[in-house]
């Protein structure tokens, strides 16, 4: 019986706790999904999850980053709006070819995201009013392109955005592909490169990492680069999803996508936690935004009370580890 | 070097003096703005009075800028402890609800001219609107002197559940007012000036004294500056943190009282958005150091009249008003990057 309860309360310590937390969670809420709706456990519903929640993965990961090397990113949302615009700009009225177009929206966004990354670095600012003011410059410089929603016709996004791939009898689109292709290579980043263990460091203590001989400024900036490269791959996989470019796409991901990583179990005053909880986040919001579609009589706001709710439950849980550990 | 200070006499030093004062940098701005204005638009420093009210577009800017005001006094304060609300937004939508669902108005024929009767007295209903926001700034305040939430997170809570609660409240739908006197706090005139200016004015008049005349301003002043240091010298770190979240909510839902009174209806999608970004913005431009403990209520004043003098000057000049993000960004770029000490050492290190 001690013996459990030691057992018991090891696990509660164990760093990976809350993030265990998230995933028994996800089980709860699927199996829940499942008795009470019809059709709600079946393989295409959650592939699903995955093509409608492709764009907020990829933001979660590069915010996941951020948030781990102690920072924060409420550029996303904006910058992914700004990588649909120019997509969509560059298509329909420059007539580039798809793939310039590609590679010039991803170069932008994480110049884009650098950018803020040395004027943080630099000038010692506030990643929170930073990144605010860029998240301002790229919501004002869509509107600079166009008012209007930009349609997107060209071949190839139009394919991506069609093309249906096989998957044991249901389908999956190519952006969740590319999406879960981006996880796969951010945890490897995370936990197996030097660069991760520099955000990891940083996160955990700034002054540390620099006595340590970790280049601390490079670090940040790369950094943000990198969540200003999620935002527009992102960003593209939003103009598959949507064949537009518009400056009022995706309003509030940035706050979704800090719910998504704080919920997987990454602890914001940094240096703690894992990417692939990003995840887990995700598909808990996707989940919740399913449940209430499928029940039909709820209405949308109920997606924001609960994850405002779901937030809240998760930092206190974080509080209380803390607490605990010291 | 003594030589030019004999020669320049009191003269330079007034200007010294005067350049060295905090308020002079975000005056500067205002008064460059105005310039702009002055040489640009025809007739724009022109007052007259019509019907009795006083009209041009100083009056239109400083009217519009009330909300602002109101959200940017609130923020001051919690900015001055180290912390920030990103929740005012959500606030004013929830405020603006409540008391757009409880007065809403019902026709009633009154000899014969159909008249509209508030649904709940106007005095209790803008009471139980300012409640909500109270309770709302509580609940910002528990998290972060409580459980010691970081501020921008437990207010982010409230942010994205706030509107959500709002949209529940009127059914996803708008809720329009017909109750005339409803209006006067948005709308009205006294003495021929915007009735909205007479409450920022006393909301700024009361938060003065308070700061002036009873140790809150110190306090204040020392939790920004050390918080451990503040609570070890025995000031009650906890409840004077949790007052400024109250007081910033209170400010945001008054401002939410004054935006559905204007608009004579509530949004609970839209009103106050992004608001508390502006209300950061009008704060940081005043001259309040967003690392805590300095902070200027008067500044953060003349922080939201620049902002509004912005737009609408953009307005104004023909310039499409998408341009006013651009602009409104470069311009916390340049003013964050000009408060940082590493620029001021770039800057002595060049004049040396």
């Amino acid at each position: 019986m001690s013996a459990r309860l030691h057992h018991a309360r090891r696990l509660s310590k164990a760093p990976s706790f809350t993030s265990m937390v998230t995933v028994v969670l996800l089980g709860a809420m699927l199996l829940v999904g499942g008795a009470l709706y019809e059709g709600f456990l079946s393989l295409q519903v959650m592939l699903n999850l995955l093509i409608d929640n492709a764009f907020l993965l990829v933001i979660a990961i590069g915010m996941g980053f951020v948030i781990l090397s102690g920072g924060i990113d409420l550029s996303v949302g904006a910058v992914l709006a700004l990588s649909t615009m120019i997509a969509a700009w560059l298509l329909q009225v420059a007539h580039w070819p798809p793939l310039a177009v590609i590679a010039i929206v991803l170069l932008l966004g994480a110049a884009f995201g650098g950018g803020m990354g040395a004027i943080i670095h630099y000038f010692r600012l506030q990643p929170f009013i930073v990144t605010l003011a860029g998240m301002f410059l790229a919501r004002g410089l869509c509107y600079l392109i166009s008012i209007e929603s930009i349609t997107i016709e060209d071949p190839l996004f139009v394919a991506m955005s069609q093309t249906q791939i096989e998957f044991f009898g249901a389908f999956i689109s190519p952006g969740a592909l590319i999406a879960l292709g981006m996880l796969a290579f951010a945890i490897w980043l995370a936990h197996y490169s030097g660069f991760g263990r520099a955000v990891y460091a940083v996160g955990g203590n700034e002054q540390s990492a620099a006595m340590m001989g970790l280049s601390v400024g490079r670090t940040k900036m790369a950094v943000y680069a990198f969540s200003g490269f999620c935002a527009s791959l992102a960003g593209l996989l939003f103009a598959f999803y949507m064949l537009s470019g518009y400056g009022l796409h995706a309003q509030g991901t940035e706050l979704d996508a800090i719910a998504a990583v704080v919920i997987g179990g990454t602890l914001l005053t940094g240096g703690y936690g894992y990417i692939a909880g990003a995840l887990s986040g995700v598909l808990v919001l996707g989940t919740i935004q399913t449940l209430i579609a499928f029940d039909g009589t709820l209405s949308s706001w109920w997606t924001r009370i609960v994850i405002g709710g779901l937030l809240f439950v998760f930092c206190v849980v974080q509080r209380v580890m803390s607490f605990k550990s010291k | 070097m003594t030589v030019a200070k004999l020669t320049a006499g009191a003269n330079a030093s007034f200007i010294t003096k005067a350049v060295s004062h905090h308020l002079f940098r975000p005056l500067a701005a205002l008064g460059v703005l105005l310039l702009i204005d002055f040489l640009l638009i025809p007739g724009f420093f022109r007052l007259e009075i019509k019907d009795g009210h006083l009209y041009g577009a100083l009056v239109d800017i400083v009217n519009r800028a009330a909300p602002l005001m109101l959200a940017a006094i609130g923020m001051t304060l919690v900015i001055a402890t180290r912390g920030i609300d990103i929740s005012v937004g959500a606030v004013v939508a929830l405020s603006g609800t409540v008391a757009s669902m409880l007065i809403g108005g019902t026709m009633v024929i009154q000899d014969g001219v159909p008249v509209y009767v508030a649904e709940t007295p106007m005095l209790i209903a803008m009471a139980a609107a300012l409640g909500a926001a109270l309770l709302c700034g509580l609940w910002n305040g528990a998290l972060v002197a409580g459980l010691g939430l970081q501020p921008i997170v437990a207010t982010l809570i409230l942010m994205v559940a706030g509107r959500g609660l709002a949209q529940l409240l009127t059914d996803g739908q708008i809720v329009t007012v017909y109750y005339q006197p409803f209006f006067f706090l948005g709308s009205g005139y006294l003495f021929g000036l915007p009735f909205a200016l007479f409450v920022v004015a006393a909301v700024f008049g009361v938060t003065a004294l308070l700061l002036r005349h009873t140790a809150l301003g110190l306090f204040i002043q020392a939790v920004g500056i050390n918080p451990v240091a503040a609570r070890l010298a025995g000031i009650r770190t906890a409840a004077l943190i949790v007052f400024v979240y109250v007081f910033a909510a209170a400010c945001a839902g008054m401002a939410g009282l004054m935006i559905s009174s204007n608009v004579k209806s509530a949004d609970a999608n839209n009103a106050g958005l992004m608001l508390e970004l502006d209300a950061i913005l009008a704060v940081t431009l005043g001259g309040t150091s967003l690392a805590g403990g300095k902070f200027s209520l008067a500044g953060s004043i003349i922080g939201a009249l620049i902002i509004q003098t912005l737009t609408y000057t953009i307005y104004s000049l023909g310039v499409p008003p998408e341009v006013n993000m651009v602009v409104k960004s470069v311009v916390v770029f340049l003013v964050c990057i000009s408060q940082s000490d590493q620029f001021k050492n770039l800057w002595k290190r060049r004049a040396a």
